[in-house]
């Protein structure tokens, strides 16, 4: 089958080279501003009495800034090079890709400018306000008619399975977009909610959850299909285990929304249901993983000399930890301690930045020098050098925040003998300090991993084309 | 909930479940029609994919899952309105009023129904409300010579109160008094300081900017701030003066003396205690605009014990 890769078709690289610089741009942008807002969290003077300064309208700027913007860039670059390469065949459309890349850059911009002047629609990962949902709308569905009608120009006679989960996160992602966003305007800056009450929390989490599971998961499995046995030079490992644990994956993960509601004014059946789904779905979950780490058996040696290798690994690693967390979390006794702590905020770093970050970052150190006719990155070296930037900020992060989140469910239940509480909030806030600074200083090491990442970018792109050879540990292996 | 709803949810979730099921002995059954280990035969981009086996771990796993989500969804509500073979509730869910929450806690006890957080509030009131019952027999100002009962009404007032009065009971200028001072708005005996707990205050101040105009706040403004006794500038003597003619409709709720009436709460001006800040800005907004305090009832989330322990805390602040 080589030889169709040889006469390749010409590809449209120009929106994945945009996307794909994009991606460390919003990379640095969205986590900068999270190791800030976590550095508030300890001195929150760093507010600087300023309005548009404080946690409260900077937090929904990261949030959106590192899913939409770093993780968004990161898939648009992704799947348009993955449709063409594997559906052997140039984009369905250059002008719904140009408009789908400066649509999408307006977005990212628009959210810059409303969410810090306090301009929101208050849902969580959903704050922008119904001009910008209505221009997300446009940019996705110019993105799915431009990715399907790819797929159905193809030059190959299958459908490969990173597309499968890619078609699959575009879809959901457009459903629950429109769906939660359904609001009525009341001026150009502020609409409200078209659903009340329990109906509101549940689209919320339906949403917010699916955001996780479609947006953050899905499509990153859909990056991890390609990019994990290209970098490696293996065969997936198994077929069959593909299409279980896309069909089960897909079919489960929509039902999971509730367990972000448990014990509270939400029907008892649909916490119930929430529940048993998220548990099933630990199963499949892992599938994806198994799938991704068995692709390199015959081939761990390169985990040696590839950083590339080990960012993709690494991020499949924490991609198994957090959705074995994420089910047990979703179960009601274990619930009830972890809720409303830091254990949440440790959970959703354990994925964003174990594994969306790593797999991203891996999948654009494969992606730069075929993109910008290189054959390797400028530096291995440095590659290797932000591999352990972020690994060691990761594993500071959340460890910190599994001690200071269990610590806080801890103090919140304890309970003296005369049956008063035994802390005031201000007590387990107090207790969760060194945690906020250890959590800073894990931020830290992840942005200047970035900062690596960009340098070393910028000194790839600007070579002469072709005048980076591989270096010879890279090529040992 | 009608049966119709009840069918639609139960179908869907069994019948995903159960498709699960089916999806898993398919995939180990090897229907591909490719040889175990082997290629499937086809590429994407050099990217070719083995027909390998589940592994048998992982396969297991997919099993208990699926069998556990059955039986919890036999012992739980889930399925639209079926209840669940334990009758277990997290709580008695679309009650309005707290009366309707008493009948609904009422009948679910005769029904037998296991309502966790009915459960867990009976387990609570057994083990504790003899204890504070013991100390509701003593009055406050007996009780404040019990350490154990002061701690135990501090920790009700730190989870409780503190969140307006601040964990050192001091207050804030922006309406929440200081509990420290023994300077009352309506009075500091333990009885009166149980009155408040149980049934709240709301002190109004009225606006004056309509009937006094900015003159009139400036001129009383400089009078009531020359009753607590700060130095004047000499210039000021005409404006206190005008002020003092003034203070006749504010005598009305603070006295003639200014010194304040505890039957209605309007606060002593002559001490130096200021509720609202005691800046002559902070004084003029509270003339021209007028203050609405609010200090809520606990009557019916502490109930008549916790509060007796509550006021003792607030009384040992300042005896």
């Amino acid at each position: 089958m080589s030889e169709i890769s040889q006469a390749q078709p010409d590809y449209n690289y120009k929106v994945v080279r945009q996307f794909t610089i994009m991606t460390i741009v919003w990379g640095i942008i969205g986590m900068g501003l999270g190791a800030f807002i976590a550095a508030q969290l300890f001195a929150p003077a760093l507010n600087f009495d300023t309005p548009w300064l404080t946690f409260s309208r900077l937090r929904p700027l990261h949030t959106n800034a590192v899913i939409f913007a770093f993780g968004g860039c990161a898939l648009f670059a992704t799947s348009y090079y993955i449709v063409q390469r594997t559906s052997q065949v140039r984009l369905f459309s250059d002008k719904l890709a140009a408009f789908t890349f400066w649509g999408w850059q307006a977005v990212i911009v628009a959210a810059v400018v409303t969410l810090p002047f306090g301009i929101t629609a208050s849902k969580e990962y959903a704050e922008l306000e119904w001009p910008i949902d209505i221009l997300i709308t446009l940019v996705w569905l110019a993105y799915i008619i431009n990715f399907f009608g790819t797929i159905i120009i193809r030059k190959v006679s299958h459908i490969y399975v990173a597309n499968w989960f890619l078609g699959a996160f575009m879809l959901t992602v457009a459903v629950l977009h429109i769906g939660n966003s359904m609001a009525i305007p009341v001026s150009f800056t502020k609409s409200y909610s078209l659903y009340a009450g329990a109906v509101d929390a549940m689209m919320q989490w339906w949403y917010g959850h699916n955001a996780v599971g479609f947006f953050l998961t899905a499509g990153f499995l859909g990056m991890m299909y390609y990019f994990v046995p290209k970098q490696a030079g293996r065969p997936v490992y198994s077929y069959r285990l593909s299409i279980i644990h896309f069909w089960a994956l897909i079919s489960l993960y929509i039902w999971a929304g509730p367990h972000h509601l448990h014990y509270t004014a939400l029907p008892d059946w649909t916490q119930s249901l929430g529940m048993v789904m998220s548990v099933i779905l630990f199963v499949p979950s892992w599938g994806g993983m198994i799938n991704g780490i068995m692709t390199l058996s015959g081939a761990w040696h390169k985990l040696r000399t590839d950083p590339v290798l080990r960012f993709l690994i690494v991020s499949l690693s924490f991609y198994g930890m957090s959705t074995f967390e994420g089910p047990m979390m979703a179960i009601k006794t274990v619930n009830a301690l972890s809720h409303y702590t830091d254990w949440t905020i440790g959970h959703v770093h354990s994925g964003a930045l174990g594994w969306v970050a790593m797999v991203s970052i891996g999948s654009i150190y494969h992606l730069i020098p075929v993109l910008f006719g290189q054959r390797a990155m400028y530096s291995t070296k440095l590659v290797n050098v932000h591999f352990w930037l972020a690994t060691i900020g990761v594993v500071l992060y959340i460890v910190a925040m599994w001690m200071s989140g269990v610590l806080q469910g801890l103090m919140w239940r304890a309970v003296n003998a005369d049956g008063t509480l035994t802390y005031s909030f201000v007590e387990s806030l107090e207790a969760s300090y060194p945690f906020y600074v250890v959590r800073f200083i894990g931020g830290v090491f992840v942005v200047a991993g970035m900062l690596v990442m960009a340098y070393n970018t910028w000194k790839t792109v600007r070579a002469p084309k072709g005048s980076i050879a591989p270096e010879p540990a890279a090529q040992a292996a | 909930m009608t049966t119709f709803w009840t069918i639609w949810i139960s179908v869907i979730t069994l019948g995903l479940i159960i498709g699960c099921f089916f999806l898993l002995r398919w995939a180990l059954a090897n229907k591909t029609g490719v040889p175990e280990g082997e290629s499937m035969g086809h590429a994407f981009d050099g990217i070719e994919e083995i027909n390998n086996q589940l592994p048998r771990w992982w396969t297991i796993l997919f099993y208990i899952t699926i069998v556990w989500g059955f039986i919890y969804l036999a012992l739980y509500p889930g399925l639209g309105a079926y209840q669940g073979l334990l009758g277990w509730k997290s709580s008695n869910q679309g009650v309005l009023s707290l009366e309707e929450s008493a009948q609904a806690r009422a009948d679910a006890k005769e029904e037998g129904l296991l309502v966790e957080y009915d459960r867990e509030l009976d387990k609570a009131a057994d083990v504790y409300d003899p204890i504070f019952e013991e100390y509701a027999k003593v009055p406050v100002e007996e009780l404040v010579n019990d350490p154990e009962a002061v701690k135990i009404g501090q920790r009700l007032f730190l989870q409780n109160c503190a969140q307006c009065h601040g964990s050192d009971a001091r207050g804030a200028n922006v309406g929440f008094p200081n509990l420290t001072d023994d300077d009352w708005l309506y009075g500091g005996s333990g009885a009166k300081i149980k009155e408040t707990l149980m049934l709240g205050r709301r002190p109004i101040m009225p606006a004056w900017i309509d009937a006094m105009g900015e003159q009139g706040i400036k001129e009383t403004v400089a009078y009531v701030l020359s009753l607590s006794g700060r130095e004047q500038e000499p210039e000021m003597t005409a404006l206190i003066d005008a002020g003092k003619a003034r203070f006749m409709v504010c005598a009305a709720c603070h006295g003639m003396d200014g010194k304040g009436n505890q039957m209605l709460g309007a606060p002593n001006l002559t001490d130096n205690v200021w509720l609202y800040g005691s800046t002559e800005q902070s004084v003029t907004d509270t003339l021209t605009y007028g203050r609405n305090g609010v200090m809520p009832s606990f009557k019916k989330t502490l109930g008549d014990d916790k509060i007796h322990v509550v006021a003792t805390y607030v009384y040992s602040l300042s005896h």
